[in-house]
């Protein structure tokens, strides 16, 4: 591969264009406008031709590491292989088409796939009804919260202002808490990496709306106190929210709803095999137990009785509208080709592989780094930096050097509960050769740790750029092209 | 080994406390910036706020992660250290010399619920 890292800016050319645009005939309107409102000079844009533009990001894009290019053990994000037979179906004519404004008569097969889909995340899930609305994780969340909310101000509940989350959370839950205007109350896990059911115990009052929950949670381990938790929400009258950003390994296996939970969100790009942001659309679809049906937010897909399916905007009393029109269908379409190949046995394999490699790595490399929490793990699991902690090298360094490697570095410094936290999630889609190679690996760099530690602490060395200044680039960022120079 | 300082009080939330009559000279410890890494933005209250013991007065952010602070004592903000605001990493240099907020204290006696530096070195060593 070549190195390249120039910005677009330093290819521009006085003069240079890649496009003719037709001359302005609208005479004057410019000067029409009132002065406050036009630019003293023109923007700074880069000038430069259509080839100039190609070349420039195709050459970014080769340095570009994905999944398609190598391991991604990047823990609580579920980097598993997105089966190209999903783009392939998502690029049919008669899908990617599509109008959100459309007839619904003319919609009627999406409409049906809308409905299929979400009776086959209900099924997955144990859950009465889904909304397939929301177009993100994060956003999911905030929907759940939003029914949530809504179920309790409906029985004029309103002193349920506060919500629960543990400690080990992923941090959009207590975001999105208080994006809905709940108040967070943290509750603390115990030595074991389990939610404190003691600790627990004395927040639950009647101004509590419900508890947020991952299962398993960020260190990879089984709530197993689950149904108790769900009693004693239930109880104080509280519900019972699920962050189903760890899916994954339960697959087929357990069920949310059978676990007690009221009300959760599925990421669709982890467990199901959409893309991964990048900027581009998501789906946090979010499901509900009966009584809440309801509050799900509109519009939704309604049966009528001759089965012909409409796009309704008032049933129930919902918790409000998150989208404008029926959430990102192309990337719903994804994970419902991806439910329909793996198939209702396959799919019950996706959890127990995804299991198996997890335990099989920490397995293998716990004699060299730090478990802090013995016992079978799920999808991911945490090491808290090296056993040999006198060499001095963190965290940082063996993410850094990984790099070299080949390999994508795992998440780093979260979660919170230990200070060398190293999260690693290998998925069900990698091969046996791709584990062990990761594994020997780790094991190269925890002996490079003692017999070379300066290797590790300048690393990456191999990589377009070497290791960044993370802390200048924090205290006095360059944001403009312009300031550069 | 992350250092203490003796004669200053310290909370469980790891800032420290000076003692001037009756300002609480408040900072954070030297085992909370080691924590942090490299400090990118201290997040400070203004002058006359005011505070009760426990609640949080601004945050912390590094590279790695952001952290509330927590006010030991009760009282008013009656000074900040501005130097902060454009230098953060001084709190990296030395956690001790370089305080956060002056807090003219409504109640000294919360003094008492803080702990002594042997206290506090013995709870870090457990953390």
């Amino acid at each position: 591969m070549k190195y390249y890292d120039k910005l677009i800016f330093d290819l521009s050319k006085a003069g240079r264009q890649g496009y003719s645009l037709p001359v302005n005939r609208w005479e004057n309107s410019v000067s029409e406008l009132p002065a406050g409102l036009r630019r003293s000079a023109a923007p700074a844009l880069p000038e430069v031709s259509e080839l100039d533009v190609v070349r420039h990001y195709t050459n970014l894009s080769q340095m570009n590491f994905g999944v398609d290019s190598g391991f991604y053990p990047l823990g609580s994000c579920t980097m598993k292989y997105n089966p190209k037979i999903n783009e392939e179906i998502a690029a049919m004519p008669a899908f990617a088409g599509l109008h959100p404004l459309q007839p619904y008569q003319t919609v009627q097969g999406v409409l049906r796939l809308y409905k299929d889909l979400s009776h086959a995340l209900s099924e997955i899930t144990g859950m009465a009804e889904f909304t397939l609305n929301p177009f993100a994780g994060a956003h999911g969340e905030l929907t759940g919260l939003m029914v949530i909310r809504q179920y309790h101000m409906s029985r004029g509940d309103i002193k349920r202002t506060r919500i629960i989350v543990p400690d080990s959370a992923h941090g959009t839950n207590p975001a999105s808490a208080a994006v809905c205007g709940l108040e967070i109350v943290q509750v603390k896990s115990k030595a074991n990496g389990l939610v404190d059911v003691e600790d627990l115990k004395p927040l639950l009052d009647d101004t509590i709306a419900g508890i947020m929950m991952t299962n398993p949670n960020t260190l990879g381990l089984f709530e197993k106190d689950i149904k108790e938790i769900a009693a004693l929400v239930h109880d104080c009258g509280g519900l019972l929210y699920y962050d189903g950003a760890n899916m994954n390994p339960l697959m087929g296996v357990v069920r949310p709803g059978d676990m007690g939970f009221d009300v959760l969100h599925l990421n669709l790009h982890k467990t199901f095999s959409t893309p991964h942001g990048g900027g581009g659309p998501g789906a946090g679809p979010v499901g509900v137990a009966a009584h809440l049906v309801g509050h799900l937010p509109v519009p939704k897909v309604v049966e009528s009785e001759d089965g012909t399916l409409q796009i309704v905007d008032a049933e129930g009393e919902p918790c409000g509208r998150i989208s404008g029109f029926m959430g990102n269908f192309g990337v719903l379409l994804r994970a419902y080709t991806y439910i329909l190949m793996l198939g209702k046995q396959n799919l019950k394999m996706v959890g127990p592989l995804a299991v198996l490699g997890a335990n099989y790595i920490k397995e293998s490399l716990k004699d060299c780094f730090e478990l802090p929490i013995e016992s079978v793990c799920k999808h991911e699991f945490v090491f808290d930096g090296l056993k040999d902690k006198s060499t001095g090298v963190t965290t940082l360094d063996i993410a850094k050097r990984l790099l070299d490697y080949g390999f994508h570095a795992p998440t780093i410094y979260f979660p919170l509960l230990f200070h060398q936290a190293i999260m690693i999630e290998p998925t069900e889609t990698e091969s046996k050769e791709t584990l062990d190679g990761f594994i020997e690996i780790m094991k190269h760099i925890a002996a490079e740790a003692g017999s070379d530690p300066e290797s590790l602490k300048t690393a990456p060395h191999t990589t377009p750029v070497r290791r960044l200044d993370e802390t200048t680039a924090a205290r006095q960022p360059i944001l403009r092209y312009k300031d550069m120079n | 080994m992350a250092k203490t300082v003796e004669g200053l009080y310290y909370s469980e939330s790891h800032e420290w406390v000076k003692v001037e009559g009756n300002v609480a000279v408040i900072g954070i410890t030297d085992f909370a910036q080691h924590a942090m890494g490299d400090l990118s933005y201290v997040d400070m209250p203004e002058v006359d706020d005011e505070f009760e013991a426990g609640e949080e007065f601004g945050a912390v952010e590094s590279v790695k992660a952001a952290s509330d602070l927590f006010c030991p004592v009760s009282g008013t903000v009656v000074e900040i250290n501005e130097e902060l605001e454009d230098a953060p990493e001084l709190l990296n240099q030395d956690a001790f010399a370089n305080w956060i907020m002056k807090v003219e204290m409504s109640d000294p006696s919360e003094l008492e619920g803080l702990m002594d530096a042997a206290a506090y070195e013995a709870m870090c060593a457990n953390e």
